[in-house]
C-alpha cells in the first residue's frame, strides 16, 4: 500500500557505529560487572554461612506441660531480668547435637525423652531404676531462678523449673563409703547424631563431690519458663548447679551414680588444662585464651563484671574453705 | 591491561563488601542471634582469613594457569582483607571489650591466642599503607615485595588464630591451613625452579 518509505532520520538522531559498539559494550561489561560481585559475594556469604548461623525465624517449641508455679519469689532467687526464652532455647552448648550454638535447637527434636528411665546405682543403700516421670512425681517441683555463667564469658538469668538433687539423693541413702556423684547422659548415635563425630569421648560424663550435689542450691531441672524442659535444654532431666560454670550442667542424664573416687569428667578429660573439675565461677582465675573477669549477659552490648562463685559465694563459699581455688580451678 | 576489564576490580571490591553490609545491617537490627557480638566477630574473623588467602592465591594460580586476571585483583583482594580485618579488630574492641584499653591490654600480652590475632592484624597495616603504585615506586619493587611477603606470615597467624578459637573440632581451621600450605608450596616450587634455571644458566 505504502509507495513511499518513510523519511529518513535526519543524521543527527543516528547513534554512530563506534558509540552503538561501546554501548553494547557497556552491557556486557555491567553483566559481567554484577556476575563477578554476585560470584565474591555470594562465596563468602557461603563461607559463613556453615557456622554459628544465628537461627532463621525459627520458633521454639513452646513446650507441652504447662506447669502453674506460684509466684512467691524463693530463698535463691535473683530478681535479675530473665533471658528470653527465645535466647534460652536457640544458644546452647550440645555437643551431641552439633557443635554450633544454634544445632541443639534444630537438631535435638530426634530425641526421645518418653519414656525415659534413670539408674541410681554405686554407694546407695538404695540402687533403683526409675522412669523419669515416676521420679520427679515424687517431690515437689520448685521455680528456681538462678544466673547461668557459661565459661566462654557470657550468661543468662533461666527460671528453672525441678526437684533439689539432695531430696533426691537423702531417698537413695547414700552409704558411707559415697564421696563423689557421677553424671551420665545417653549414648544413641541415633538420636543425637553429634556422636556420630568423635569430638568428644560419648558419652558425656560430669560429677560433683557429694556436698556440693547435697546442696540447696544444686537442682535437677525438668523445666523451664513453666513448661516442660525443651530437647535441647536438656530434656528430660538435666543438673543446674549455679555458681559453677554451664559445662558441669550436664543434660539428658540417664544414670546417677555415687562413687568413692572423683569421677573422670568429660571435658577435664578432653582439655584439663582449660577445664577443671570444679569449674566454679571464678573471676580471678581466667581461661588460657579470656579473661573470667567479666561476661557478657545475653541480650546485653556491654560486659559485667563476674562474681565469684556466680554471685552465690555467701551460700557456697564454705564448701571449698581451705582449698586453692587456683589450683584446683 | 587494567582498561580492558575495567569492572574486574570494581565488582570484586562491591562483591567482598557486601557481606560485611549485610552484617552491619543485620546487627543494627537485632537479627544476629542471642549472642550477635560473638557473631560478627566469627563472621568478619572468617571472612579476613578467607580473602587473605584468596589475595595470596592470586600468584600461585597465575603461575599454575597462566592466567593474569588473578594478578590483577590481587591489591583489591589484599585490600579487602585488610577491611575485614579492621572490623573483625574493631568488633572486638568496641563491641567486646567496650574500649576497656586495660583490659585489651592483658589480652594481647598475656593471652596467646590474642597475641597472634593481634600480630596478625598489626602485620597487616603496613601492607595496606604501601598499597599504592606510588609506595611501590617509592621502595622499589623488590623491597616491596619482600616486605609484602609478610602477608604469608600474617595468614600463618591467622590459622593458628582460628584452631585456638575452636573448642574442640579443628577441621576448619585445619583446611584453612592447608590451603595456605598449598599456596605456600607451590611459591616455594616456584622460586626452587627459578634458582635452578638461573644455575643451569650460568653453568652453560
Amino acid at each position: 500500500m505504502r509507495d513511499k518509505l518513510p523519511p529518513e532520520p535526519p543524521g543527527s538522531e543516528v547513534t554512530p557505529e563506534k558509540l552503538y559498539l561501546r554501548r553494547r559494550e557497556l552491557l556486557k561489561n555491567a553483566g559481567l560487572f554484577a556476575g563477578t560481585a554476585a560470584v565474591v559475594g555470594g562465596g563468602l556469604y557461603l563461607l559463613g554461612l556453615k557456622r554459628t548461623r544465628p537461627m532463621d525465624g525459627f520458633v521454639p517449641d513452646a513446650g507441652a506441660v504447662a506447669q502453674p508455679v506460684a509466684p512467691a519469689a524463693g530463698a535463691f532467687d535473683t530478681d535479675e531480668p530473665r533471658t528470653p526464652y527465645e535466647d534460652i532455647t536457640t544458644y546452647n552448648n550440645f555437643y551431641e547435637f552439633g557443635l554450633d550454638k544454634n544445632d541443639p535447637a534444630r537438631r535435638a527434636h530426634t530425641l526421645k525423652t518418653r519414656p525415659w528411665t534413670v539408674v541410681i546405682d554405686g554407694e546407695v543403700h538404695k540402687p533403683q531404676t526409675v522412669d523419669v516421670d515416676q521420679l520427679i512425681s515424687g517431690f515437689p517441683l520448685e521455680e528456681r531462678v538462678y544466673r547461668m555463667r557459661c565459661v566462654e564469658a557470657w550468661s543468662m538469668v533461666i527460671p528453672w523449673l525441678g526437684i533439689p538433687l539432695g531430696k533426691l539423693l537423702e531417698r537413695v541413702q547414700p552409704t558411707s563409703f559415697a564421696k563423689y556423684v557421677a553424671f551420665t547422659t545417653l549414648e544413641d548415635p541415633e538420636q543425637m547424631p553429634g556422636q556420630k563425630s568423635p569430638v568428644l569421648d560419648w558419652p558425656y560424663v560430669e560429677g560433683l563431690r557429694l556436698d556440693e550435689a547435697m546442696h540447696p542450691l544444686t537442682l535437677l531441672a525438668t523445666g523451664l519458663y513453666g513448661k516442660q524442659l525443651p530437647a535441647q535444654n536438656g530434656a528430660p532431666l538435666r543438673l543446674v548447679v549455679p555458681w559453677k560454670y554451664g559445662f558441669k550442667g550436664i543434660k539428658s542424664i540417664v544414670r546417677i551414680s555415687l562413687t568413692r573416687e572423683q569421677p573422670r569428667t568429660t571435658w577435664n578429660l578432653a582439655n584439663g588444662r582449660e577445664y577443671g573439675f570444679y569449674a566454679n565461677v571464678n573471676p580471678a582465675v581466667d581461661h588460657p585464651r579470656w579473661s573470667q573477669a567479666s561476661e557478657r549477659r545475653i541480650g546485653d552490648t556491654g560486659r559485667r563484671p563476674t562474681l565469684p562463685f556466680n554471685g552465690y559465694a555467701e551460700q557456697v563459699a564454705d564448701l571449698y574453705r581451705g582449698m586453692d581455688l587456683k589450683r584446683d580451678f | 591491561m587494567a582498561s580492558k576489564q575495567p569492572w574486574l576490580n570494581p565488582a570484586v571490591a562491591l562483591g567482598g563488601l557486601a557481606p560485611l553490609a549485610l552484617l552491619a545491617v543485620q546487627g543494627a537490627q537485632g537479627q544476629l542471634g542471642a549472642n550477635g557480638i560473638e557473631f560478627a566477630l566469627n563472621q568478619t574473623g572468617l571472612f579476613a582469613l578467607a580473602v587473605l588467602l584468596a589475595s595470596l592465591a592470586c600468584t600461585p594460580l597465575r603461575l599454575v594457569t597462566g592466567w593474569t586476571w588473578p594478578a590483577r585483583i590481587r591489591r583489591t583482594l589484599g585490600l579487602l582483607a585488610f577491611a575485614y580485618a579492621c572490623a573483625h579488630f574493631l568488633t572486638y574492641a568496641v563491641l567486646d571489650q567496650g574500649l576497656d584499653v586495660r583490659a585489651m591490654a592483658e589480652d594481647v600480652l598475656t593471652r596467646p591466642f590474642i597475641t597472634v590475632g593481634f600480630t596478625a592484624f598489626v602485620l597487616l597495616v603496613p601492607l595496606a599503607l604501601t598499597s599504592t603504585n606510588q609506595q611501590v615506586r617509592r621502595l622499589g619493587f623488590p623491597k616491596w615485595q619482600r616486605l609484602h611477603r609478610l602477608a604469608y606470615v600474617a595468614a600463618m597467624l591467622g590459622v593458628v588464630h582460628f584452631v585456638w578459637r575452636v573448642k574442640k573440632d579443628v577441621t576448619e581451621p585445619v583446611l584453612y591451613g592447608a590451603v595456605l600450605a598449598l599456596l605456600l608450596a607451590v611459591r616455594v616450587g616456584e622460586a626452587v625452579r627459578k634458582r635452578r634455571a638461573l644455575a643451569a644458566q650460568r653453568t652453560a
